[in-house]
Formats: C-alpha cells, structure tokens, sequence
C-alpha cells in the first residue's frame, strides 16, 4: 500500500514559476513603492521639493538616518534589537568633544577612541545578550539608559553644560572635518558628505547580505538560531559582530553629527533608535527576525527624510511627522505579516 | 545475549560500517538504555522501531556523538570509538537528520542547502559566494535524488514537510555522510508525504548509505528496512533480519508482544535467567499470535 502511494507522489506535477509574484515578494518593494508616492506627492504639493536645493535638504535629514537604519536592519534581519543605537551616536560624539576641548588630546586620536569605544559597547551588548540569553530589547533597553547617564552625567561633570560648543578651535579640527562634514554645492543645492557615506553603507550591507558567507549566516541566526547551531554557524561571532556593527555605524553618525555642526548636545540621539527601527521595518524588516532587506532599510530612511522635510516645505505642524511614522508602521507590519504568511516560514 | 550480535554479525562477510555492541546510557539514576546492539551496513536501512520514550533518540543521540554511551562499545569499521561532539561524528561521516531538520524556513533551498558550509570565490574583501555554483548544485542534488524543484529559490517554508525532510537528507548525503540517521521523519507527515520520505530512503540507500531510521510505526520501516531493532523502556526486544520476521510479527511485537517481553526480561533481571517464572514468560510471550517459533525465539537467547 505504501509503494503505490511513492508512485503516486512521485509523479506530482512540478511547481509553477511565477516571477510576476517573485518581485512582489521582495521585501523593499513596499518601502519603494511608498517613497516614490511620497517624492510624487511633495513634488507637486510644494514648489521647492524637487528642486536641488530642496533635494540637497531631504538627502541630507535622510542620510544620518539611513545608516543607521541600515545597520539596525542587519541586526534585526540577525533576529536583535538595539535600542541604545541612538544614544551611541550622542555617546561617541562626546567622547570626541570632551577629549579635545578639554582634555587636549589629538583629535584623530579622540575619533579613534571612540571608535573603540562604541565597538566594545556593542561587543558588549552582543555577549550580554549572547550570554544571559535574555531578549536584546530589554539587554539594549538597559545599556541605554545606562549611556544616557553617562552621556548627561559625565558632560556635566567635565564640562559644566549639557553642551560641548567651540570644536572648531580644537587644532587639526580642519584635517577631519571635510571626512565626515563637508558638503559641494550644486546648483543652489547644498549636499552634505554624509549622503555618501549613507550610500556607501547601503550598498557594502546589500553586498554582505547577499553575497558572503556572514550574510547568510545572519538571516541563519535570525531565522531559526537553532538550526544554524546543528549546521555549524558561528552563532556567537555573527551576534556579536552585529551589535558592533551597529555600535560602529553609531560612531560615524556621532562623527557626522559632530562635524557637521562642531557641537553636540548632552542628550543627542535619544529617542531615535525608534525611527532606525520603523525605517527599517518600513523596508521590509521583519521584527521576528530572518527577513529583510539594507536597501529597503535605505528606502525607509529616505521615505522618512522626505516626509520630515516635505512636512516643512509643505507649512505645515511638524507634529504630524509622528502621526505619519505611526501610520507607516502600522502599514508596512500588515504588509509584512501578510508577505510572510505568504512566503511559507508558517511555523 | 550474544545470540543476537551473532545473528547480524555472521550473516554478513563484509565488516559493519556502525556495529554497537551492548551499549547503555544513564541519565543520572534514569536508566534510558542498557543492552542494546545492531549493525549498520552500507546500502542498508536499520530501523529503530520503539513507542515515546523507548529510547530511541538517546540511542541515535550515542551514534551521533551527542551523548558518550554509559556501558557497552561502538565501533566504526570495526575500530571502537567514541565521539566527543556531533562535530565528531559528523565528520566520521555520520549525519544526522534530526526532527526539526536544521532548516531556516525564510531562507532559500540553496541557501539552506549550503548553510554553514558555503562555496565561495575570490579572496580578500572579493571573497564572495559562489551563488551560481551552490544553486546549480542544490539543483542537481535534488534532482538525482528525484526531487524535482524548477526553483531552488523559493523560501523552504513553502515546500511541504516531506519535501523539507527530502531536501535535509540530500543536504546530509552531498556532504559526504556514510551513515544517515534519520530520527522519526515521518512522524508528523501524513501519508502520501510519508510515502515520499521512503523514497528518498530507499534512493540514499541505493546510492550506498547506511541508514538509521527511527520510527514507531512498523508499516513505514518495513517496506524500506533490512534490519529491525526493537526498543521497549531502553531495553532491546531483538534485532532481526529483514528475513526473519514479517510485517505481521513486527507489529505484534511491538504492540502485545512487547509488553509480556519486557515484563519477562525484567524479571529476569530481578530473579536471574533460570527462574521458572522468567521461562513461563517467554513462554507465553511465544505464544502470541504473530510472533511465532524462530522470531519470538530470537527475542531471548
Ligand atoms: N536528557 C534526559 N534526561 C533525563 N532523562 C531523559 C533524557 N532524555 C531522555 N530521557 C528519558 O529516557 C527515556 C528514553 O527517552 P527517548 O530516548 O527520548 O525515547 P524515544 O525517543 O524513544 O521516545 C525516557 O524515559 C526519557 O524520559
Ligand atoms: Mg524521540
């Protein structure tokens, strides 16, 4: 009996190609539809948005956050969260500003520290949670208060402000400025370096993602952590370097921050680890892990630049910025949980 | 006892690739296992047959270098040995396929395929996967395995879970494993899928594997199966040849049979071999329908 039914099964008819249905199950094809309708959008409600200098603007407010959503999307593709990744970006400009305003120390020699600095806080994020085996959200939700401390505490402290102001008298201030702050003008537009870098990461994280080993380990390790174990991936490394991946892209938009404006705020950076996370769901993230796209991260990042600055342009109440966030979120969730009850992984 | 290793044992001229002999394992005062032995041959199926808790994961757990065994030996081509990680075994050619398969259901065939085990090109920062390579692989893996997949791409998640466990034992085989072990891949499918999975049972054994296949449903190991060990509470009820038992024995055995043997064999524990009561057992253990003469007799010395 059991043999007729191998028969039977054997001569199933093959599956479909659809590549119609292959696109669509893309996850930033969401977030690029989304961007499009938003650059059309402003582009005829407003006079000013597609112009250069308007575009220099959106890119710019898109740029920042665009690296960090693309780190924080390669983190949660591995199945993590950070939330201390928005108070990082204030903890590593200070560390900069206090060393070298006040304490003297060469300046190339400060960006360095705190580069160190930033990988050992995610090297440590990555083995507490590595180690405890507790959710990141509440392992990171602690390293960020923690860093919010320090970051107003020790300020205040050294400094006697919640400020560092002046880095442009610290000497050598002109030797890095142009590598994290410079800007060109093109045709009345102003377009900040940083765009680059953003660039720049979009493009390096699609290319570990999809085309080395360590990309796959990560959609392994947050997909099924189990399984990856049984066929030996190195589950610790690949956590681990993700959280110091993110704590470095942390510390260059610290630096961008810093030498772009050559201040920086106490309490820079906190709150945003949100917006990192809803641009990186926005562009196809999936919040269990193991699904997930930079460029759709990128695209989240570029919708949210937009709307924050066509919300300018257009007069209106900032306010509705976060209204608008909340319902992209909302939105790009339903669209996903959809995708993946879709694309099978029902278990 | 030794009545059972002779019978696989001289049957056979060429040496077993995995032959365990007496072997035992505790967990603590829990006794999981004690007393257990059979051979896996090349192009052979040996069938782990046993209800839960039998002890049949702890026994493939020992083959698979998870546990050492408490008591007994394992040898590999006739040399004993012990495996001190799964790494161990695995590279002494001994795969297992375990329920949960291993597999990241978001990810791609070919790339679960590869996972942990990737083929790159290139070196330094070009160092990067060989994407056409593994997919063209995966490809013809499953398709000599009579797995016809037009799209290597698609998530596992959307095979079904017969055609998951079919892309696991192929993982296993292109990697080089000897011995295949397969623990209950059929437990949760139903039967048509259950059907596919003997296939590519039957197909790795043809193709020279020795495989492992445990399960507690008779009429899916005999039809595959060349030898049959029986489990019942961590003790063996026998080890036969495909030839002497039939699918009727099988089953009764591990229904009725079963029950009366294990009782028997405990009190031949309790009160020695010779005790009366013991053979009073054994004797009516004979009786039951199905397990008759040769195969009842098998089951004790
Ligand atoms: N890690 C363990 N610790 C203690 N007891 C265990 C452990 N694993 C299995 N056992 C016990 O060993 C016996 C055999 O279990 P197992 O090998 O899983 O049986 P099966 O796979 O045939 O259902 C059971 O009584 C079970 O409770
Ligand atoms: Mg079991």
């Amino acid at each position: 009996m059991t043999t007729t039914d191998i028969v039977t099964v054997g001569n199933r008819p093959r599956l479909e190609r659809r590549p119609l249905r292959k696109i669509f199950a893309r996850p930033e094809i969401g977030a690029l539809v989304a961007a499009l309708a938003v650059m059309l959008f402003f582009s005829v409600y407003t006079s000013n948005f597609m112009t250069l200098s308007g575009a220099g603007v959106w890119l710019e407010s898109a740029s920042t956050f665009g690296i960090m959503a693309v780190a924080v999307a390669l983190l949660m593709i591995g199945g993590e969260f950070d939330l201390s990744a928005g108070v990082m970006t204030g903890f590593t400009a200070l560390i900069v500003g206090v060393l070298t305003s006040h304490y003297g120390l060469n300046i190339w020699v400060a960006v360095l520290i705190s580069l160190v600095a930033a990988l050992a806080v995610g090297a440590l994020n990555g083995f507490l949670v590595m180690r405890t085996g507790l959710p990141s959200f509440i392992v990171t939700l602690g390293t960020f208060f923690v860093l919010a401390g320090i970051d107003l505490a020790v300020t205040k402290l050294i400094t006697g402000q919640v400020a560092i102001q002046g880095m442009t008298r610290v000497p050598f201030y002109d030797s890095v400025q142009p590598l994290f702050g410079s800007s060109i003008q093109i045709g009345g537009g102003t377009f900040y370096v940083s765009v680059l870098w953003w660039f720049a990461a979009t493009i390096l994280a699609t290319w570990v993602l999809l085309r080395t080993r360590a990309g796959n380990w990560i959609f392994a390790v947050g997909g099924q952590l189990n399984s990856s174990r049984q066929v030996g991936v190195p589950v610790l490394k690949t956590k681990v370097g993700l959280f110091m991946t993110t704590a470095g892209a942390a510390w260059l938009v610290g630096m961008i921050s810093l030498f772009r404006t050559s201040t920086v705020q106490a309490n820079t950076g906190v709150g945003q680890e949100f917006i990192y996370i809803i641009c990186a769901v926005v562009g196809g993230c999936l919040l269990t892990g193991g699904y997930g796209s930079a460029i759709g991260a990128a695209l989240g990042a570029l919708i949210y630049g937009m709307v924050f600055q066509g919300i300018t342009f257009a007069q209106w109440d900032t306010n509705w910025l976060r209204t608008f966030l909340g319902a992209m979120l909302l939105l790009a969730v339903f669209l996903n949980h959809f995708v993946r009850t879709r694309a099978g992984g029902a278990r | 006892m030794s009545a059972t290793n002779k019978t696989t044992g001289t049957a056979r001229s060429t040496t077993p690739i995995v032959e365990v002999r007496e072997i035992g394992k505790s967990y603590g005062p829990v006794n999981a296992l004690s007393g257990v032995s059979t051979t896996v041959n090349t192009g052979e199926v040996t069938c782990v047959l046993g209800d839960n808790g039998a002890g049949k994961s702890t026994f493939i757990k020992i083959l698979a270098g998870v546990h050492t065994p408490s008591e007994g030996e394992l040898l590999l081509d006739g040399e004993p040995v012990r495996f001190s990680s799964p790494r161990a075994a695995l590279d002494a050619g001994i795969a297992t396929v375990y329920q949960d398969l291993a597999v990241v259901p978001l990810m791609p065939v070919w790339r679960n395929f590869f996972l942990g085990s990737e083929l790159t090109r290139g070196v330094g920062p070009l160092r990067r996967l060989d994407v056409k390579e593994m997919k063209r692989i995966t490809y013809t893996e499953l398709d000599n395995m009579g797995i016809d997949l037009r799209d290597v791409d698609q998530p596992i998640g959307t095979l079904s879970g017969g055609e998951r466990q079919c892309v696991a034992i192929a993982r296993a085989v292109y990697f080089g494993a000897r011995v295949l072990i397969l623990d209950e891949p059929t437990a949760a499918l139903g039967v048509k899928q259950s059907g596919v999975v003997l296939k590519y049972i039957a197909r790795s054994r043809d193709r020279g594997l020795g495989v492992v296949f445990i399960t507690h449903n008779p009429h899916h190991a005999y039809p595959v199966g060349d030898r049959f060990l029986l489990l019942n509470r961590g003790s063996s009820l026998g080890n036969f040849e495909k030839k002497e038992i039939t699918l009727g024995q099988l089953t009764s055995l591990m229904a009725g049979g079963a029950e009366l043997d294990s009782l028997a064999h405990e009190l031949e524990r309790e009160m020695g071999r010779e005790s009366s009561l013991v053979q009073q057992f054994e004797a009516e253990a004979e009786r039951l329908p199905g397990v008759v003469g040769e195969a009842g007799s098998r089951v004790r010395e």
